[in-house]
């Protein structure tokens, strides 16, 4: 695998995180439980869109073959997206959902902290930007998720077991191979356990905040980057991608 | 000073074009008619947010789906002001969303049609907010100070959403041959729902008179809806879609388009519950109002807790 291509499949990976949480959150869009949470989900959903279409129109300068960032996210099937399994659980409750955002939130942060100094400028631009968005996403389910878990016996319950059931999915999102290979060596990416130190720190301080306890590891689901999801991924794509699939060739 | 003093010099205020503001002394019925409209137009903007909705997850592009995220957030914000500036009537949200649960408030009727495809959110924007613009232009000259500012507010972001919904039309019309006929099927559901916003005729409006007087409304429902059938009619032959009325025609010396009387059966069957959609609108709003009852519960018993540290710790 060359640096271009390391570097195109690892512009997916980022993207697709982006996307596929960005579609979850789109999914609570007049089902929020107070007006003003619908707007912030639906906020973040776009700040995750807007995210994932700029990483997705760097990715197609990386290849000569006319796609688009909207080939990109329409076009391709669940085995070719390359997201952590995490972003693609169903949103459960509204603890899952902030739950899973802190989880997620908190490894994109030091990730796109790292990003920050990689040697590709593109890619340092691109997460300089998403990162200021990231700490917005991570401070707002953060709070709730103290809030929630010094709040009453029931929002204390409904964290506690968001955390339990999606801890299982967090070793996938510092799963490495050959792609982070070829970048750590290029400088362009950094190496994920690295990151998984700093991420547990973060959450560490969080969950004790919300007097959480961290899960026996038991039942660790891993392969998002090899494009070996859970069956959720493909239902969501299926509805995202009607449009375009029921169409070919239309333009919207 | 008597309360027809008071009368006198309210009405007096607002012929000579001042804004009556929260703590001005108002009549009953006053501010009882604006409590009414303004919650109403406060539930339609959240109401109207279900019908977007549920073409979010399957928006065709990255910028229609961030277009449409956008826009649905607009609306949710319009609800959030509108809220608060009902709220200086001395009511709160929680007790606004009871009223409409119980279906004592009502919301705009429109939103009781379903969206069956994509161009239906082309649609909502160019015809449904297309209507309301016409319909706020006019509320932003009214004379409650918060009212009229918010409006004010508000219609320039309905500004936007009402070109991008005839964008989407635009470019479904120069599409595939399934793509217009989408765009012409939105069309054909919508455009009555859309003339019905500007509500029953002068003659029958129960609220018109008096409100006219008091300048909460400054135009006639009939005078706005033939405002709003002149800027789209020429719209739609533009791009190149068909307005679903046999009778529409042009009128050279009246400068109007002339069109059909409206389905008033339809426009009272909707208004009393039995659209469409109604059943399902309210249904959904309760389903998540309730399903949401313990995060409210655990961010007020938290706000609660920290107000007893801070004590203690003092």
């Amino acid at each position: 695998m060359n640096t271009k291509e390391a570097l195109y499949n690892f512009c997916l990976r980022l993207a697709d995180n982006n996307i596929v949480l960005g579609q979850r959150l789109a999914e609570w869009c007049s089902r929020g439980p107070i007006l003003e949470e619908d707007l912030a989900m639906t906020n973040i959903s776009l700040d995750l869109f807007g995210e994932a279409e700029s990483m997705y129109e760097y990715a197609t300068t990386l290849v000569n073959n006319n796609s688009t960032a909207d080939h990109l996210a329409f076009l391709r099937s669940e085995r070719e997206y390359f997201n952590n399994l995490l972003v693609e659980q169903p949103n459960g409750d509204f603890a899952q959902t902030m739950m899973k955002q802190v989880l997620f939130s908190a490894f994109a942060k030091h990730l796109y902290e790292a990003l920050c100094n990689s040697n590709d400028e593109t890619l340092k631009g691109l997460a300089a930007k998403a990162l200021k968005e990231t700490k917005y996403h991570l401070r707002h389910s953060s709070e709730w998720i103290i809030r929630f878990g010094n709040g009453t016996e029931e929002s204390m319950r409904r964290t506690q077991f968001a955390l339990n059931e999606l801890w299982r999915f967090t070793d996938d999102m510092f799963v490495m191979n050959e792609v982070d290979e070829e970048l750590i060596s290029m400088g362009i990416s950094f190496n994920l356990n690295d990151i998984q130190a700093k991420w547990k720190f973060t959450i560490s301080e969080i969950f004790a905040e919300a007097n959480l306890q961290m899960p026996e590891a038991t039942n660790i689901i891993k392969g998002g980057s090899k494009g070996i999801h859970t069956e959720h991924l493909g239902h969501l794509l299926c509805e995202m991608q009607y449009l375009q699939r029921a169409h070919p060739g239309a333009t919207w | 000073m008597t309360d027809e003093q008071k009368l006198a010099k309210f009405e007096a205020r607002i012929l000579a074009g001042e804004k009556i503001e929260p703590k001005d002394w108002m009549p009953e019925a006053y501010s009882k008619t604006l409590l009414r409209q303004m919650s109403q137009h406060a539930h339609s903007e959240v109401i109207g947010m279900q019908p977007e909705s549920n073409w979010v997850l399957r928006a065709p592009s990255l910028r229609a789906k961030k277009i449409l995220l956008a826009k649905i957030q607009d609306e949710g914000g319009h609800g959030l002001y509108l809220y608060s500036a009902a709220e200086t009537f001395g009511i709160d949200r929680a007790e606004m969303i009871e009223q409409l649960q119980t279906g004592k408030a009502k919301y705009s009727s429109v939103f009781n049609y379903p969206t069956l495809n994509w161009a239906d959110i082309g649609a909502i924007g160019w015809l449904v907010d297309g209507a309301a613009i016409v319909n706020q232009t006019m509320l932003a000259k009214c004379s409650y100070g918060p009212y009229s500012r918010a409006m004010i507010r508000i219609c320039k972001e309905e500004g936007f959403h009402q070109r991008q919904g005839y964008e989407i039309m635009a470019k479904m019309m120069t599409g595939t041959a399934a793509q217009k006929e989408m765009a012409q099927d939105a069309m054909n559901r919508w455009w009555w729902p859309a003339l019905m916003m500007f509500g029953p005729h002068d003659a029958e409006s129960v609220h018109t008179s008096e409100s006219m007087r008091w300048k909460i409304k400054v135009e006639s429902n009939d005078k706005l809806r033939q405002r709003f059938v002149n800027r789209t009619v020429e719209q739609a032959h533009h791009i190149g879609l068909t307005v679903p009325d046999a009778n529409l025609k042009y009128n050279k010396e009246t400068m109007n388009w002339e069109f059909s009387e409206i389905n008033w059966d339809e426009f009272w069957a909707v208004v009393k519950g039995n659209g469409p959609c109604n059943h399902q609108r309210m249904a959904h709003h309760i389903k998540y109002h309730n399903e949401g009852a313990w995060v409210r519960e655990a961010a007020i018993a938290y706000e609660n807790k920290l107000q007893q540290k801070q004590k203690t710790t003092v």
